[in-house]
């Protein structure tokens, strides 16, 4: 008796399995649907929205002019100081913020003693987790002071130079260098410690010291995850919008460090409030070239960078 | 790798085909939620209010009661900077007497005085006084708000009077020190609102000075202009007169303080009325438009114009 009891209970656990296995994949599949769809319906959405625009304004008008002037008697479109602040500011901010995560990545993964990084690590951990409208807070307290007395230095007696009480790109742009930090250097520090104990050990033992051992082994055997973290920075830097539209001062004007200036993104949530009619609709376009810059920029360093990728078994 | 990539492309392209066919028809919503909000805020504050004393409630169901009879609908065309205003008026006012419909159309002053002279809609709304030849053809100028700006600047600022001038020329640029305008020496920072804004496009059209001004910080509430003010030495910039206090200084316009007894006399330049005009006296339009301005002077409807930042007339 207690045997057939047995052979029951394995039948039905197997069957039981076998459900679950079916179930499971299903799940899983929905799961990588669903992904898929709310990309390819964003897309779609976005087209839709943001082309009618470019018909009733113009390419030329939207995309080469400056002039921003959307509710004016004879309103104007010009996006092209805006695209230019999203490029400058996302390419400084990527120039400061991916030396400084790299060289943190290398330091955790290679260089720190356990107890040291046992202290950083979970730094750059709270540090992506702190919510974009804290950076933006205390870039306001802390950063735009602190930019105002330096542009009250560098532009006494100008009879040029707008003063903007500190809300300027320089501003935006170490606001967004720190929030790209985390970002990469997890991602870095995570690849590095995968590589294959052989590369570093082989290049210890052909007399390379650490550091070329790190710089010139490590680093590239390293750099498609590299890539994949700045491709992953420039992206966080390129979307935010509530951090920097509190710190950079939100005027249409050309980026300069010390210009009040306002990104693409920071353009549509400084104006989305009030805006109807074709200005609303030239919104939705601004949103519809923000998410074209993203995939341009995710293609381009995918396919660029990656290139010449080699495998280490 | 790049075969995974041609799959994956393939795929992602074949599911945006598949999914063309469920996207038809996403026009673009999400228009008047400020007004819709300001609606709640009201109706909250109102609620409140009647569960405070049960008499209240009493009048408010008379009222309802009243409503369900009335019918009919209420065009409204006009300013387009009364657009918050009016959309908030029309959204409660139709909770209110659900029988009702009002549209309103966001043409202008002018083009919204015309239309109702001209009979096609029943109010004509115009955020400036209505000018003696329109009164002469039959417009009556109803003043159902007033809409107030202050300027301000950070409280150390030693300049606390500017003739109208001196802020023209600081908006556009001409001035960037205070110690032109008889300030200590320190650079000007404008600060003001983003474009689509109420504030700003009143404060630019009563000092004359639409699409001509040179903002270094534009930011899109007005808390955010009080925070930047108040934070910044040298900055100076403007808000609806309701929501002043310590952290700015307020700055006097030709000698006169933006007061709310100042703006109702008239003697202060920052401020606009809101006129619904009517094509003959308002007693005798339509029922639905009588209600609307009874509405209006009405606990709720001065609750309605406050919750919107405006300033009730006498």
């Amino acid at each position: 008796m207690g045997q057939k009891n047995m052979g029951n209970t394995y039948m039905s656990g197997r069957g039981r399995i076998r459900a679950v296995e079916t179930a499971a994949q299903i799940i899983f599949t929905v799961c990588a649907f669903f992904a898929v769809i709310a990309v390819a319906s964003i897309t779609l959405y976005m087209i839709a929205n943001g082309v009618p625009a470019f018909f009733k304004v113009g390419v030329r008008e939207i995309l080469f002019s400056s002039v921003w002037k959307p509710t004016a008697a004879e309103p104007s479109f010009g996006i092209l100081y805006i695209i230019l602040t999203s490029v400058v500011g996302t390419a400084m901010a990527i120039l400061i913020g991916v030396p400084i995560g790299l060289l943190t990545a290398v330091f955790l993964a290679e260089v720190a003693p356990r107890r040291l990084a046992a202290i950083v690590r979970p730094a750059v951990e709270l540090l992506a987790g702190i919510p974009s409208v804290i950076y933006g807070l205390l870039g306001i307290m802390l950063l735009n002071p602190i930019m105002y007395k330096w542009e009250q230095r560098l532009f006494r007696g100008s009879e040029t130079h707008q003063f903007t009480g500190g809300a300027n790109l320089l501003s935006a742009v170490l606001v967004l260098a720190i929030m790209i930090l985390p970002t990469v250097i997890n991602i870095s520090e995570s690849s590095l410690k995968a590589l294959p104990p052989q590369l570093k050990a082989s290049s210890l033992a052909l007399g390379a010291s650490h550091v070329q051992t790190i710089f010139q082994v490590m680093i590239p055997a390293a750099k498609p995850g590299i890539i994949t973290a700045i491709v992953l920075g420039v992206g966080r830097a390129v979307g935010e919008a509530m951090a920097i539209s509190l710190v950079s001062g939100s005027s249409v004007n050309f980026p300069l460090p010390f210009s009040s200036v306002r990104f693409l993104t920071t353009a549509i949530v400084s104006e989305m409030g009030y805006a109807s009619g074709l200005h609303r609709q030239v919104l939705f376009t601004i949103g519809l070239v923000l998410f074209a810059f993203i995939m341009i920029v995710n293609v381009l360093l995918n396919g660029i960078l990656k290139k010449g990728d080699t495998e280490y078994d | 790798m790049k075969k995974n990539n041609v799959t994956k492309m393939l795929a992602a392209a074949g599911l945006a085909v598949c999914m063309l066919g469920s996207l038809t028809g996403c026009g673009g919503s999400g228009q008047g939620t400020s007004a819709q909000s300001i609606q709640q805020a009201v109706k909250q504050e109102n609620e409140a209010a009647k569960a405070e004393t049960g008499e209240r409630e009493e009048n408010g169901e008379e009222s309802s009661e009243g409503a369900a009879d009335l019918s009919g609908t209420i065009t409204m065309a006009g300013s387009t900077s009364m657009e918050k205003f009016a959309n908030a008026l029309a959204e409660s006012f139709m909770a209110k007497y659900p029988g009702v419909t009002v549209t309103a159309e966001f043409t202008g002053s002018s083009a919204g005085i015309e239309a109702v002279l001209a009979g096609s809609v029943d109010i004509g709304n115009s955020s400036r006084s209505l000018k003696e030849e329109e009164k002469a053809s039959g417009a009556v100028e109803n003043i159902v708000a007033i809409d107030g700006i202050a300027v301000v600047t950070d409280p150390a600022n030693a300049v606390t009077a500017l003739t109208t001038e001196q802020l023209q020329d600081i908006y556009t640029g001409k001035v960037k020190n205070w110690s032109e305008v008889g300030g200590e020496d320190g650079a000007i920072v404008v600060v003001g609102r983003e474009a689509g804004s109420g504030t700003r496009d009143a404060f630019e059209e009563l000092l004359a000075i639409q699409d001509r001004c040179a903002y270094a910080n534009e930011l899109d509430s007005t808390g955010a202009v009080m925070a930047k003010v108040a934070a910044t030495p040298g900055a100076i910039g403007y808000v609806s007169l309701d929501v002043l206090d310590d952290t700015v200084q307020t700055i006097a316009l030709d000698d006169v303080e933006p007061t709310e007894e100042n703006i109702k006399a008239g003697s202060y330049l920052l401020s606009r009325p809101f006129v619904m005009a009517t094509n003959g006296e308002a007693a005798k339009q339509s029922e639905a438009v009588q209600a609307m301005f009874d509405y209006l002077k009405s606990e709720e409807g001065q609750d309605l114009i406050k919750a919107v930042g405006l300033i009730i007339p006498d």
